[in-house]
Order: C-alpha cells, then structure tokens, then sequence
C-alpha cells in the first residue's frame, strides 16, 4: 500500500484558482475516480472564473508560487452566464502586463475543465508541473521587495513618536 | 483571540490509508488561533457531529475547520450541526483533504503535507468569515403568464387548479394562439378547436384566473417573489362588462380589412374578434382603420350596440400588478421573408425580419409578380379547417379552384444558414404528412408531392403517422427545389430527386412551404423586458440545456412552449405544466430564504465608477442617491439588490475601489488563504 512517488531536486509550489461549479467539480471527479496526477498543487475555491483577481495572482507569486494555474468552466457553460469571458479577457490583457513587469507568462496557465474533465484535470496538472519544474524556481521574489513608500511611512511613524 | 477548532476526519480508512490524520492534527493544533482539535473515524456519523457540537458549546468555538470530503458532499451538513449548536454557520469551512488528496495521491508523506497544507490555508481563511444572517424576503404569491396559447393555457389552468391567482396578459384579442389556427393536429387528426375551446372557456369561468386580452407587458421590476408588472391594456373601444358578446356590432360594421387570424386569406370587420370561439368574447376596435376614430364617420356599431358598450374616447389603460413569478409563453411565428421570397401572395401581417442580401440571394427565385397560390403551412391550415374561409374545402387562393395537383416543400428557410436558419425546425416533416392528408381526404382525385431534405419523425406514433400519409398517396420525393414560376394558371416546380439523380418537373395548383418555426420578432425586446437571456435566434435561453430545461437565466421567471425552442403541442403542454411545478415549489413557502453569500457595497468607500453595474450578469446592482439627515443630496452610491444577486464575484474584482465585496468570498479571505501557502509542497 502507499507507492511512493518520486521526488526530485526541484519541487515547484503551484497556486490554482478554481471556479466551484466546474473545474472545482473536476477534480473532485478526479478524486472520485481515484485518479493520480502530482501533488504539488494547492487549490482556492471561487465561485466563478470572474471572481479571479489578477492580484491574487501577483499574491501568489510573492508567496512563493512556481506557477499559477486559473481555470473555470468552459466558454457558454458559465454558471453566471458569462463570468468566465471576464475571466478570459481579464487573463488575455493581465499576461501583458505580467509580461511587462518581467514576470514570466509560462508561468501562468489558463484553461477551460468542465465538472466532467477529470481527466484533463490531472493532464493539466502534470504537465504544468513538469513544465514549471524545468523553468525552475521563481526568482522573481527572492530579494526583499523595497517599498519606498512604505519605508517612508515607517520613517514618519518613528519620527512623531 | 480567535478560537478555532480542527476536525480531522479519518473517513475510516479514505483518508487515514493516504494520510497521517494525528500529525495533522497535531500540526493544527500548533496553529496560531487554534484552541481544539480532533482526529476522529468518522466526523459525518452521527457520533461525530455530536462531537463536533459539543466542542463548540464547551470549548466556545467561534469557528470551525473540517478536514474531510468535499464541501459538495457534507458542508452543509456541518454547517447546519453548527447552527443547532449556537455557532454561525457561515463560520464553518471545509478543508478537503479527500478528493483532492487522500483519493488522488498514494504516498502518505505527500498526503500528510498537503493535508496539513490545505488545512492550514483555511485556518487562515476562516479568520476572516464574518458571520452571515440568511436574508428573508417576502413572497407574492400570484403568477404571472405571458402569451395565452396553449403552453401558456395549460401553465395558467395547472396554477390555478392548485389555488394560485394567475393573470393571463395576451395581446391580441383572444386567447388560443396558433393553435387555435391549426385545423386537426398530429399524431392523432384530432381537431384542434375540439380540444381547444373548452380549455379556453374555462380559463374564463376560472375563479382565480384574470384575462388581460389586448394588452402587454410594458415594464418589469423587482426580482423572484417581488416583481412588479407594468401592463398596458390597449384601447378595446368597448367597455368590457357590458358586452355580452352578441355580435350585432361586428356583423353591421360596414368596413373590413385582412383579417390577421385567417393569415390575411379573408376580410374581417374593423370591430372583430379574431374567430368565432374567441376568448373572452368581446370585441375590439382596430384604431388604425376605424373611420370613427382616424375622421369621425361611421358610428354604426355604436348604434346597433344593445347594451351600449362602444365607447369611442377610451384610452389605454396602465395597470401596475406585483408578482411572485412569471411564466413566458409567447410562442412563435412563421418565417416571414422566406415565404414572400417564395413568392407568397401577400404581405405578411407579422412582423417581417430582416434577410441579409446574401440569404435573399439564396433562395429559389420566383418570376416577377407573385405566385398566389404559394402559400405557407399555417394558411394551409386555415383553408383546411372547418371554420376556415373556405369551410374546409381546401381551394386555391386565386381563383377559389380545388386544387387537383399540390405540391408541399419541406425544410423552408430550415436547415440552411443560406437562406434562412441552421437548426431543424423539427414540426414541419410532421405537419407537412398531416397536410398531406388533409389534402387527400378532403380531394379524393388529387395528387401531392412531398420535396423533402430528410424525414424527422421521431415522436410517439411519428414514424407511424408518416408511414400512413405515404400509403394514403402522397408521393415523397427527396430532394430541393431550385425554381417555382408562373405557367398558365399553374406553377410550375423545377425540382430533383436525388435518389435517382433526375430532376422532377411538377405543375402544381398549389404549392405550401413548411417555413421554419422562428421566434416572434419582438422576442428580444420582450426578453430585454424581462431580463431574460436569449440566443442568437431570439428564443429564449434555458438556465441549463439539460437540467434547468424551463428556468430562465433570471430566477422566478420560467419559460414554456415554442417561446423557448421549435416544439409540438405534446412538448409545449409538457413544458407548461413544469413550469407550474416550479412556481408552486416557489410559492410552497410563506417567504423566501436567500443565501447570504452575495455581494454588498461599502457605499462610503464607492467612488461612482459603475463598473459593477455594467458587469453584472444579474442587473442586481443598481445606482442610488445617499442623503444626509436633512434629505440633501450627499453622494452617489452602488447597491446591490439581495433578491437578484447571485453570488458570482464578477462585481468585486471589477471594483477597482474595492468597495464592492462578495460576502464569503472576500479580498480578505482569499488574501488569507494565499499567505498561508508558501510552506512545503512535498
Ligand atoms: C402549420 C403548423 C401546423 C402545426 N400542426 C401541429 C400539429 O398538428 N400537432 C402539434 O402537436 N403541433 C402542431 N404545430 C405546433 C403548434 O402550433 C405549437 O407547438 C404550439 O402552438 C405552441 O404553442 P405556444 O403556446 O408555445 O405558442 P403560440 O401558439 O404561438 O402562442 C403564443 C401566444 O402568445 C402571444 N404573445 C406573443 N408575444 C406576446 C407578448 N409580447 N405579450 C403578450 N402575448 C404575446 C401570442 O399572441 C399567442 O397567443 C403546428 C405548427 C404549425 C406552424
Ligand atoms: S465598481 Fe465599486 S466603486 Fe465602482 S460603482 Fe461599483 S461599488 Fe462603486
Ligand atoms: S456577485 Fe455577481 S450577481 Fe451579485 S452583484 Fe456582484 S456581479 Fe451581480
């Protein structure tokens, strides 16, 4: 019982942001199915792709994410109708100015998992992971981030003290 | 201090086979906030939510984190135990450490930490949930049906036999439709007046049932249970209790105009009801072609009126009425163009839609003038129909001749983006086989030809009933018709039978075109009306193709009959008495529990943008005047309105204030369970 998986030198850390009525449902299908596909995957449950703010995103990155993953339900399935079209659009025009700022848009994965696609769940999954594992860790991140602004509120707070 | 307690769940051996459930336990109980933990077989047994209200109660739990299947499967569950033991329900989140961990991933190192992991996440997350109060809302209970056809009759007798008060709006005289046109109807050659009129008849003498005939609906407001109908009565010209219907008036009216109930094939008086059976039975007056009215002259109705009910000044009426749900049944029409581009006889009285050049193009071309006696399906059934113009001898338009020579296209204007609409329209192979017969019986010597594309018939008895038109002597011929032109007092059909690759040559008396069923073509103003969706054709969307088949996309409004897709009258009355269904499930309850999680706007913090008003698929957010104690104008706010709110968040990432947030699903939640991940993955 309990195959161990292997592990390698470099395990990415991916964040996904899932709608609950589709791709939520999907891998819930996948786990029903008692399907297998690689662990390195957290998930955050929304109501719908429209709901995903691209600074979750940038939150995620700062946290330490390898990678992102958004996914929703697909095109016409929406649950509200159209949510995942705000989700599309959002993505199409934030992937820019991630690109922009430097930040790696392989990085980020977008794509449509109906409650059914169990399957293209764990697809999707693994060859994300894999994908974010040859790209390496994520630098973007790793000196501390210099916040003038902030610095010069600190700076304010002790003065008047 | 938050103080949380941790249900690990061990789902017998689900999750403890793949899953060290004491360590992460042990882990979370290490967790800042958190005060209780359990590690237990079973949490969902009834054992185990006795555990868990009994944590809460003794321990003063202020939220709880469940680590087990999926919130699909049991976050209700504990959300209500949570409840009954004096916690906040919506300070309850599950952790699903078995569908998207134990089930999927065998190494129990790897589990243990994304247990942990997804565990922690919500730990983080829950410090944020806000407890919600469930709204109440109130309930009207009275219904609301759009279109008095068949689907629309059927939904009101089925409401108001279960003792709900419907209002019928129609806006043409008489309730009954199209059906109502149709001489007998398939499968069965029933006549369709027989099986009709009577349910008519008793939606008048219902006691819970108000006709509104010659009205519409102008406006809509409010949401599921609370709406509010603006119902314009037009003029009648006739005061409605007085009349009892006698008919001196429209039989002494001295001038007429095509009669839109008989597809234009006779005249009717400028006072009418559209046809003898009519529901309610009292007259209207058409204000575009009463002498009276446009110049003063004339009167005469209002002379020979016994009870003296004509009134000339009258003036449409407004009625505001609230309702608690509403029932579309506004039917459909008859391609307009495709039939006047056959080379139909006369301008059709409903409202034409627009042909692209291309479409027009397309289609067979007929010679110059207008073929008269190239008619469409439902005047076939006029003529057939024995309260018809002709008393059921079915005879030419042009010269009153009894056609010896018939000639039915199928699939007009269907099946064809070319000319006309891609989808099937599914009714016309079958009415085509019952016009055949018609035909048959009603001309012993006569012959019809049938072109067709395919034979659909896959109803109860369908098939049958085409077998049986093709043994009682119309002869099938697959294929299209290119061409139709004038020959002598004939018209000639320039066909192919692409079965044996030749082209058929038929001169025909009489040509009828199964034009494809379209929507009515004010269907999207209506839906704009209403707020309902609707597809590229103008038939109003379903909330779900398969399992939501007569919602429509706003809730407390459902959709019956052929308003929501090409149907026969066995599916149309199906549809309408599941929307009765649904609307007594509406209003099986004294008011209405809505859910909490939807989104509410800090109106102090709002800054006018309106960009949630535009991206809202409900329309649930509105703008509103904020007013200081003194009632002055202080600023300019959103609102959501909790009644249309759905809960899908599509307003608050647009919020670039961020003043709008969907309860449950907050910036802060989310933000939360983000920064608790970051830890190991493996
Ligand atoms: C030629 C032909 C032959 C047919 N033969 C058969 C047959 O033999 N057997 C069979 O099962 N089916 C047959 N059908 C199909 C049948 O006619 C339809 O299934 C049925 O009439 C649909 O009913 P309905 O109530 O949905 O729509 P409709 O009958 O179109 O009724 C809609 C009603 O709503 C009203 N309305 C529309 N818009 C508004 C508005 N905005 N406000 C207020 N009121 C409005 C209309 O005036 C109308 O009274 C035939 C159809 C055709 C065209
Ligand atoms: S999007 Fe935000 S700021 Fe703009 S109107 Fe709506 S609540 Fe106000
Ligand atoms: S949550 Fe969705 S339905 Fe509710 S107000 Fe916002 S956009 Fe509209």
């Amino acid at each position: 019982m309990g195959k161990k998986i292997e592990i390698h030198d470099f395990e990415p850390k991916i964040m996904a942001f899932v709608c609950k009525w589709c791709t939520y449902s999907g891998a819930d299908l996948a786990g029903t199915s008692r399907m297998d596909y690689s662990p390195n995957v957290r998930m955050i449950r929304l109501p719908c792709s429209g709901r995903i703010d691209p600074q979750f995103m940038i939150k995620a990155f700062e946290q330490g994410a390898d990678g992102v993953i958004i996914s929703g339900c697909h095109p016409g399935d929406c649950h509200y109708n159209e949510g995942n079209y705000y989700a599309r659009r959002r993505n199409t025009t934030f992937r820019q100015l991630m690109d922009f700022h430097g930040i790696d848009i392989e990085r980020i994965e977008f794509s449509w998992i109906s409650a059914a696609e169990a399957i293209k769940w764990t697809e999707v999954i693994d060859a994300f992971t894999e994908k974010v594992r040859e790209l390496g860790r994520h630098p973007q991140y790793d000196d501390e981030i210099v916040d003038p602004y902030a610095q010069f509120l600190v700076q304010k707070d002790q003065e008047s003290a | 201090m938050a103080k949380i307690g941790v249900f690990v769940c061990q789902c017998g051996n689900n999750i403890a086979r793949t899953v060290d459930t004491a360590e992460v336990a042990k882990y979370c109980g290490e967790q800042d906030g958190v005060v209780h933990v359990e590690d237990y077989k079973f949490m969902c047994s009834a054992p185990g939510q006795e555990m868990f209200k009994k944590a809460i109660k003794e321990k003063g739990l202020d939220a709880c984190i469940v680590s087990a299947c999926s919130p699909k499967m049991h976050e209700a569950t504990f959300r209500n135990a949570a409840e009954a033991a004096g916690l906040n329900p919506f300070k309850v989140e599950i952790a699903n450490i078995r569908e998207h961990c134990s089930w999927v991933h065998d190494d129990k190192a790897v589990g243990t930490v994304k247990s942990k992991d997804l565990t922690k996440m919500m730990i983080e997350r829950i410090k944020f949930n806000k407890p919600l109060e469930r709204y109440v809302m109130p309930l009207t209970k009275r219904a609301l049906v759009l279109g008095g056809g068949i689907a629309g009759i059927q939904a009101a007798l089925d409401l108001a036999q279960a003792g709900v008060d419907v209002h019928i709006v129609e806006r043409e005289p008489s309730l009954g439709g199209n059906m109502a046109r149709l001489s007998e109807t398939f499968p069965t050659l029933d006549c369709s007046q027989c099986i009709m009129t009577p349910r008519m008849v008793e939606v008048q003498n219902h006691p819970l049932i108000t006709v509104h005939a010659y009205a519409e609906l102008e406006q809509l407001s409010g949401y599921i249970g609370n709406f509010r109908a603006r119902i314009r009565q037009k003029a009648k010209y006739v005061i409605d209790d007085l009349c009892t219907g006698c008919g001196e008036c429209w039989e002494k009216c001295p001038f007429s105009t095509e009669s839109e109930f008989e597809m234009g094939l006779v005249k009717r008086p400028i006072i009418y009801i559209p046809f003898p059976q009519a529901v309610p039975t009292v007259p209207v007056i058409d204000n575009t072609e009463c002498p009276k009215i446009l110049k003063d002259k004339c009167g005469l109705c209002a002379d020979v009126c016994g009870p003296d009910c004509i009134d000339f000044t009258q003036q449409d009426e407004i009625k505001e009425i609230d309702f608690g749900a509403i029932i579309v049944a506004t039917g459909f029409q008859l391609m307009p163009n495709v039939y006047r581009e056959y080379g139909g006889w006369r301008p059709p009285h409903m409202t034409p839609k627009k042909l692209t050049a291309k479409q027009r193009k397309a289609l067979p071309r007929s010679d110059a003038g207008r073929l008269v006696d190239v008619i469409n399906g439902l005047e076939f059934e006029r003529l057939a129909s024995a309260s018809g113009p002709t008393g059921g001898q079915i005879r030419r338009p042009s010269d009153g001749k009894i056609p010896e020579v018939v000639v039915f296209i199928a699939c007009v204007g269907s099946r064809d983006c070319n000319k006309g609409v891609e989808y099937c329209s599914k009714i016309c192979c079958m009415y085509t086989a019952k016009h055949t017969m018609l035909y048959q019986h009603a001309v012993h010597h006569g012959k019809s030809y049938v072109f067709y594309m395919d034979i659909r018939a896959g109803g109860k008895g369908y098939e049958e009933f085409i077998n049986r038109a093709q043994d009682e002597g119309a002869q099938y011929v697959r294929g299209r018709v290119s061409r139709l032109t004038k020959k002598g007092d004939k018209i000639l059909v320039k066909g192919a039978d692409t079965l044996t690759g030749q082209a058929v040559d038929v001169e025909a008396d009489m040509v009828v075109l199964a034009t494809a069923m379209v929507p009515q073509g004010d269907s999207e103003q209506v839906a704009q009306t209403l707020g309902i969706g609707y597809d590229k054709h103008g038939f109003f969307s379903e909330q779900h193709p398969k399992l939501m088949p007569v919602e429509s996309s706003t809730g407390g409004i459902f959709l019956a009959g052929a308003c929501q897709g090409v149907k026969d009258i066995p599916e149309t009355v199906a549809q309408a008495s599941a929307t009765a269904a649904k609307v007594l499930g509406l209003f099986s309850k004294d008011e209405m529990m809505r859910d909490p999680e939807i989104a509410i706007v800090d109106q102090e913090k709002c800054m006018n943008c309106w960009d949630c008003v535009t991206v809202c698929p409900y329309l649930a957010i509105s703008r509103v005047e904020l007013k200081d104690r003194n009632g002055n104008f202080r600023k300019w706010a959103a609102e959501v309105n909790p009644g249309l709110c759905q809960g899908c968040g599509i307003c608050n990432t647009a919020c670039r204030s961020k003043s709008i947030e969907l309860m449950g699903y907050t910036n802060e939640q989310v933000y939360a369970q983000i920064t608790a991940f970051g830890g190991d993955i493996i």
